[in-house]
C-alpha cells in the first residue's frame, strides 16, 4: 500500500515559523468551517464516521471519545494534548511539533469545540524543552489570528518521567503529583484532570482532524482497512539505513515500512511500539500494521541478525523497571525480579527454571497491573519466549554446561 | 480520594505549579545547596514530604545538588545499537565521575537516561536542553569545551 501525506501534509513545505505558510496551503479552513458552518453534534458525528482512533498506541474511537466528554455534565471541560512520547524508538511527534505546530493547534481547536472544551493543555516532554520557542511562536500567531476565540491553552512541561504518557498519570502531573496512574473507571471523559470531563489525545490524532473536515469522513473511511481508517505515522531506527519518519496508509505491511522505506537488510527482528510493544522476528514481517494486527505508538526499532536477542529483551526491560511509578506491586515487584532473571541469563549464568519464572511473572503482570506498563511488559515477554525461545533456551543451557566442568586446577 | 468537584470554583489548584516551582527551586539553588524544598513546602502550606514525593518522582527534577550542566546521555535500545556505549565510557572517563555524580568544580553532572526521542540521529545526548547528536568519542572533548 502507498505511502500518504495525511498527517505530513504540510512537514518540509511549510514555515513552522510563519503561520502565512500555513494559511497559503488552505491552514485553518476545516477550523472555520467547524466554527461557522457546524454545530458541535456535527462535528462528533463526521469524526465518527470517519472512524479515527487514538495514535498514541491504544487506538479507542475519537468520535465515541468525544460523544462521552460532551454528554458529561459540568461546566468545565478539558481537551489535553499528549505531547509525551517517550516510548523507546518514538520521535515522530518531535518531527510533527517542529515541523507543523499549527495542525496540531487546528486539530485541537477543532476538537477543543466538539466537546465543548474551556481550556486547553498541551503537555510536552521535558526532553523537547528545546521545541517550546517555536510552539509558543505559532501559538501566538494562531491567537493573533484570532482562530481561537477565548480558548485558553497553556503548554505544561513535563520533568522526565516516561509514566505520564499515560493518559491518567499525564493529569496528575498536571495537578502537580506524582505522574502514577489512576484507577479506572471513572473514565477521563467523566472525570479527568480535577475531576472534570477531559479528553486527551496523541498529536498525531489530532493532526488528522482537519484532513477529515476538508475532505469528509468518507474520505478518510476509504483509506486504510475495515478497522482502521487513515494512515499512521512511524519513527524508525536502529540497523536501519534511512532512521526517519514515515507515514503509511494504515493495512501497509512492516515490510514496506522495514525494508523497503527504511532501507534494512539481514534482519533478525523487530519491535514495534517500543519497549512494551510487538517484538515480532523476521518471517513476521508481512504482518499488516493496522488495529487488527500490530500498531503501537509509531515507534519501531530494528534488529539485524549480527544482534543478542537476550540482550534486546533485557534492555528493553530494564526499560521497563527504571520506568515502572512504583505504585502498584505486581508492576514494581515484578519488573525488578525480571531484571535480575535476564540480567544472569545475559552474563552466562542463567538456571533452569529461568523461562518458566518469565512466564510466571508474564502472566501475574498482565493479569494484576494497574496500567499499561505493566500489561505491555508481558507483551514484551510472550512475544520474546513465542519467538526467541531457542536464544534463551542456548544461553542458558550453555550456563549450565559450563558451570558443571570441573574447576581448572592453578598452573 | 474525592474527585467530583460540584462546581468550578472549588477546583483546588494550589499545586497546579509545583513541578515548575520544584524545577525552579532546582535552578536557583545551583551547584553547591540542595534545592530549598522546604521552603517551598512553607509556602505551598503543603507537607514536606509531598514535595520531596514530587521532586525525586521525576528524572529532570530531584533533591540533590546538581552541577551547572547536566548531561542527559541515552541508552535505550536505539542508541545503544549506535554504539552508545563506547560514548558514555569516554564522558565518564573525561569528566572523572560516574553517571549519577557531579563534578568536583561544579561543571556537569552526568545522568544515564532512557529514551529522549532522538534515535534517529543516534547515538545521542543532551546537556541542558540542547541536543547533540551522532556523537562519536571524538566529538565529546569539543561538545565538553563549550559548556563552561
Amino acid at each position: 500500500m502507498p505511502q500518504e501525506r495525511v498527517v505530513l501534509k504540510h512537514c518540509g513545505i511549510i514555515d513552522p515559523g510563519d503561520i502565512e505558510t500555513y494559511l497559503a496551503r488552505g491552514g485553518f479552513q476545516a477550523l472555520q468551517k467547524a466554527q461557522e458552518e457546524m454545530v458541535p453534534q456535527e462535528i462528533v458525528a463526521a469524526v465518527k464516521a470517519s472512524g479515527l482512533r487514538g495514535r498514541g498506541g491504544a487506538g479507542f474511537s475519537c468520535g465515541l471519545k468525544w460523544e462521552l466528554a460532551r454528554g458529561a455534565p459540568g461546566e468545565e471541560k478539558f481537551i489535553i494534548v499528549n505531547a509525551d512520547e517517550s516510548e523507546m524508538g518514538t520521535f515522530k511527534d518531535r518531527f510533527l511539533l517542529q515541523q507543523d505546530p499549527f495542525t496540531l493547534i487546528e486539530g485541537m481547536a477543532i476538537a477543543a469545540r466538539a466537546i465543548g472544551a474551556t481550556q486547553a493543555y498541551i503537555y510536552l516532554r521535558a526532553e523537547y524543552h528545546r521545541l517550546l520557542p517555536g510552539l509558543d511562536r505559532a501559538l501566538d500567531q494562531v491567537r493573533a489570528k484570532g482562530f481561537l476565540g477565548g480558548l485558553p491553552i497553556t503548554v505544561f512541561e513535563g520533568a522526565g518521567a516516561y509514566i505520564c504518557g499515560e493518559e491518567s498519570a499525564l493529569m496528575e502531573s498536571i495537578e502537580g503529583r506524582r505522574g502514577e496512574p489512576r484507577l479506572r473507571p471513572p473514565f477521563p471523559t467523566t472525570s479527568g484532570l480535577w475531576g472534570r470531563p477531559t479528553v486527551i489525545h496523541n498529536v498525531e490524532t489530532l493532526m488528522n482532524l482537519p484532513a477529515i473536515l476538508n475532505r469528509g469522513p468518507a474520505w478518510f473511511h476509504g483509506l486504510g482497512t475495515a478497522e482502521s481508517a487513515g494512515t499512521k505515522v512511524f519513527s524508525i531506527s536502529g540497523d536501519v539505513a534511512r532512521p526517519d519518519v514515515y507515514e503509511l496508509v494504515l493495512g501497509s505491511t512492516l515490510r514496506e515500512l522495514v525494508m523497503d522505506l527504511a532501507g534494512a537488510e539481514r534482519v533478525q527482528a523487530v519491535q514495534v511500539g517500543g519497549a512494551g510493544g510487538r517484538l515480532l522476528p523476521a518471517k513476521r514481517l508481512d504482518t499488516p500494521l493496522c488495529f487488527e494486527a500490530v500498531l503501537g505508538s509509531g515507534g519501531v526499532v530494528v534488529f539485524n541478525e549480527t544482534r543478542d536477542m537476550v540482550e534486546v529483551v533485557f534492555r528493553s526491560v530494564s526499560f521497563l523497571a527504571e520506568e515502572s511509578c512504583g505504585q502498584c506491586t505486581p508492576c514494581r515487584e515484578g519488573t525488578e525480579v525480571l531484571l535480575e532473571v535476564l540480567e544472569r541469563m545475559v552474563r552466562e549464568d542463567g538456571a533452569a527454571g529461568d523461562l518458566d519464572t518469565l512466564q510466571i511473572l508474564a502472566g501475574v503482570l498482565a493479569d494484576a497491573s494497574l496500567c499499561g506498563l505493566g500489561q505491555s511488559t508481558a507483551v514484551l515477554l510472550r512475544d520474546a519466549l513465542a519467538y526467541f525461545r531457542a536464544d534463551f533456551e542456548n544461553r542458558i543451557a550453555q550456563a549450565v554446561y559450563l558451570r558443571g566442568l570441573p574447576a581448572q586446577r592453578p598452573a | 480520594m474525592e474527585r467530583t468537584p460540584s462546581s468550578p470554583t472549588d477546583i483546588d489548584r494550589g499545586r497546579e505549579r509545583l513541578v515548575d516551582l520544584i524545577r525552579e527551586a532546582l535552578e536557583q539553588a545551583g551547584p553547591a545547596a540542595p534545592p530549598d524544598l522546604p521552603g517551598l513546602a512553607r509556602s505551598l502550606k503543603l507537607p514536606l514530604s509531598e514535595i520531596f514525593g514530587v521532586a525525586s518522582f521525576y528524572a529532570f527534577l530531584g533533591v540533590k545538588p546538581r552541577g551547572r550542566h547536566t548531561i542527559r546521555i541515552c541508552r535505550s535500545l536505539p542508541c545503544h545499537l549506535a554504539e552508545a556505549r563506547g560514548v558514555r565510557e569516554r564522558l565518564e572517563k573525561m569528566l572523572g565521575i560516574e553517571p549519577g555524580q557531579t563534578t568536583a568544580d561544579g561543571r556537569f553532572t552526568l545522568e544515564v537516561v532512557n529514551c529522549i526521542g532522538a534515535c534517529d540521529q543516534a547515538p545521542a545526548m543532551l546537556v541542558d536542553h540542547e541536543l547533540h547528536g551522532r556523537l562519536t568519542i571524538r566529538k565529546i572533548a569539543r561538545i565538553l569545551k563549550s559548556y563552561l
